[in-house]
């Protein structure tokens, strides 16, 4: 699989890379159409987005400058993950859980109000051709990060089996989506006794036994990284995660954001906002 | 139409707005075109390829930020054979930064990166020299004018000293670096700073320790800038929590001939670019044909040198 954008920038030629004919890095004003609570945790956020800034990838993220509200005043602008992104209907969502300053301050966002987002950035998810079953892994906000890959991977026809996983079923958000789109969804939670290593572990083996799977998605949990990596070692099957990192400048300049890989028998740096955030499922480390 | 273009000895800039160092590379041209700038200056390159300090290398404070990047570099050879090239489609001077732990090396980088597309070499002298007692070489006006002499007698190249507040003897050290060779003065680098989650009572920074950037250090970098203007005759770019035209309108007229925009970038990737118009249209309404009649412009006429150059808030 190819996501290294050393490689990836490598092909374009350094005229276009350069000095674009348009730049593909916005830094634009949306409006918001609603920003509710859409249960205890999580907020969806609708912009109201110009359609040059929709032209993005599954996997990919915005860096929000969040406004100075509610008591707090963050510098740094947040990096988030698209939600969903639709340049029908000219909209840009991202699903959030109030977290530190920075989410709180987007959380007393009022609809009419402006909020500047820079993107799309990053390197999304791959899907090659010739793949036909996917298999999505998350738990709690990560399951937003594959909601746009979901979308994706059902529109080129492809089956796509999505194990959600969360605290208790209340907190299980994401999962009507993917229903809508036409995902094979499975729920588990630790309240169930259900999303546990071992019972996770038969699901996905049954899977590969009955119809196979030629890629594993996932996002943000050591746990989930883990037993992915082993399946993927055992059955040859590829896979891709998403990782989180904190960041300053989102586009690649200050290096702030790197994460440890294995690759090719050395540990290497690689910057998440700009050769991520999706990386090597194999070549991915714990943190 | 009035004129901003700058010279900073022999390097002409056809505006006075360029990154501070660690705040830029070329990654900046997916968000506008980077001919606007007044030059470009590098990301610090050190001799040898190095990996950079343990994460969170960041954190914010109010309305500022710390880092501990550590210069992570793929060394100078990386360097010249990779990156120097790529600016070769941009007509603003492209300016490289360096540093090394020792004279020594500090004069084999500078020969090795003294190559044709490079318009002058940035000495990052704000790092630890660690043949001495690991503080860095501008925190003293002795060990600045030995790197300096150094440096200069390895390259034709204009060579600009960027200064560290972390030192008592700022006017010293800015005259031990012309003493030494160097064009201009970069002024300044980040303050060691600190800051502590009080939850989990561990430093937010992975290297415990961080440089302080962003407009809680203008104040400070402003007046180095000031006393550094008024102790050497080469030219002083100002850097230091630029955000705004006014920012950089005060440090031009604290004697600044150009500045470095960093922190700003981060927030505001497009800051740099709106700088450059604002100063323009500033100028513009205050009447002034040229930047240059504005630089070096603060009304001090009746400061002592004793107080113009004062080491402790009085």
């Amino acid at each position: 699989m190819e996501h290294s954008l050393t490689n990836a920038t490598a092909r374009v030629p350094a005229k276009s890379r350069l000095k674009p004919d348009t730049f593909p890095i916005h830094d634009v004003t949306c409006t918001v159409k609603s920003n509710e609570q859409i249960n205890g945790e999580y907020y969806l956020l609708i912009l109201s987005a110009p359609s040059e800034i929709l032209d993005c990838r599954p996997g990919q993220f915005f860096h929000l400058l969040c406004p100075s509200k509610g008591g707090g005043n963050p510098f740094f602008r947040r990096p988030m993950s698209i939600y969903g992104y639709f340049p029908a209907s000219g909209e840009l969502h991202f699903l959030y859980k109030v977290v530190g300053e920075g989410t709180r301050a987007m959380a007393q966002l009022e609809t009419g109000e402006g909020l500047k987002v820079l993107g799309p950035l990053g390197t999304g998810f791959t899907i090659q051709d010739g793949w036909q079953n996917l298999l999505v892994v998350a738990r709690g906000v990560g399951l937003a990060t594959l909601t746009p890959l979901a979308q994706e991977a059902l529109q080129r026809g492809l089956n796509l089996t999505a194990i959600c996983s969360a605290r208790s079923p209340e907190m299980l958000m994401s999962v009507d989506r993917f229903r809508e789109l036409g995902a094979n969804v499975i729920l588990v939670t630790d309240s169930e006794g259900s999303s546990g290593v071992e019972n996770l572990e038969r699901m996905i083996e049954a899977q590969i036994a009955q119809s196979g799977i030629d890629a594993f998605y996932t996002c943000g949990s050591n746990r989930l990284l883990k037993l992915l990596q082993r399946l993927g070692a055992q059955h040859g099957i590829p896979g891709e995660i998403a990782l989180e990192q904190q960041m300053a400048c989102g586009i690649g300049m200050c290096q702030c954001c790197v994460r440890s890989l294995r690759r090719g028998g050395k540990i290497i740096h690689e910057r998440v906002c700009k050769e991520g955030p999706v990386f090597d499922l194999q070549e991915a480390m714990e943190w | 139409m009035v004129d901003i273009a700058v010279k900073l000895g022999s390097v002409e800039l056809k505006n006075p707005i360029m990154p501070a160092s660690g705040t830029f590379s070329e990654d900046l041209a997916g968000v506008f075109d980077l001919d606007l700038l007044g030059a470009h200056v590098t990301k610090t390159v050190t001799p040898e390829k190095r990996i950079g300090n343990p994460t969170p290398r960041v954190c914010e404070v109010q309305g500022s930020m710390l880092n501990s990047i550590g210069i992570p570099s793929k060394g100078a050879s990386h360097f010249v054979r990779e990156i120097i090239p790529v600016y070769e489609i941009f007509s603003p001077p492209l300016i490289v930064s360096i540093s090394a732990n020792t004279i020594d090396e500090f004069a084999r980088i500078c020969e090795k990166v003294s190559v044709p597309g490079v318009a002058a070499i940035e000495v990052n002298i704000s790092c630890p020299n660690i043949e001495e007692d690991g503080k860095a070489f501008a925190m003293r006006p002795s060990t600045t004018l030995r790197v300096m002499k150094g440096l200069r007698e390895v390259t034709d190249l204009p060579l600009w000293a960027k200064l560290t507040p972390n030192t008592g003897e700022t006017p010293d050290v800015a005259r031990a670096a012309e003493s030494g060779g160097a064009d201009a003065l970069v002024v300044s680098n980040t303050l060691l700073s600190m800051a502590i989650d009080v939850k989990t009572r561990r430093p937010k920074l992975g290297n415990l320790m961080g440089g302080l950037s962003g407009p809680a250090l203008k104040p400070i970098a402003l007046r180095m800038a000031y006393q550094c203007a008024k102790a050497v005759d080469i030219p002083v770019i100002g850097c230091g929590g630029i955000a705004t035209v006014e920012d950089v309108v005060e440090y031009l007229i604290a004697g600044a001939s150009a500045v470095q925009v960093g922190t700003a970038t981060f927030t505001n990737p497009m800051v740099m670019p709106h700088l450059i118009e604002e100063l323009r249209a500033w100028l513009f309404a205050e009447k002034f044909q040229s930047v240059n009649d504005l630089i070096g412009s603060v009304r001090d006429d009746e400061a002592a040198d004793s107080v113009v150059f004062m080491e402790a808030a009085p």
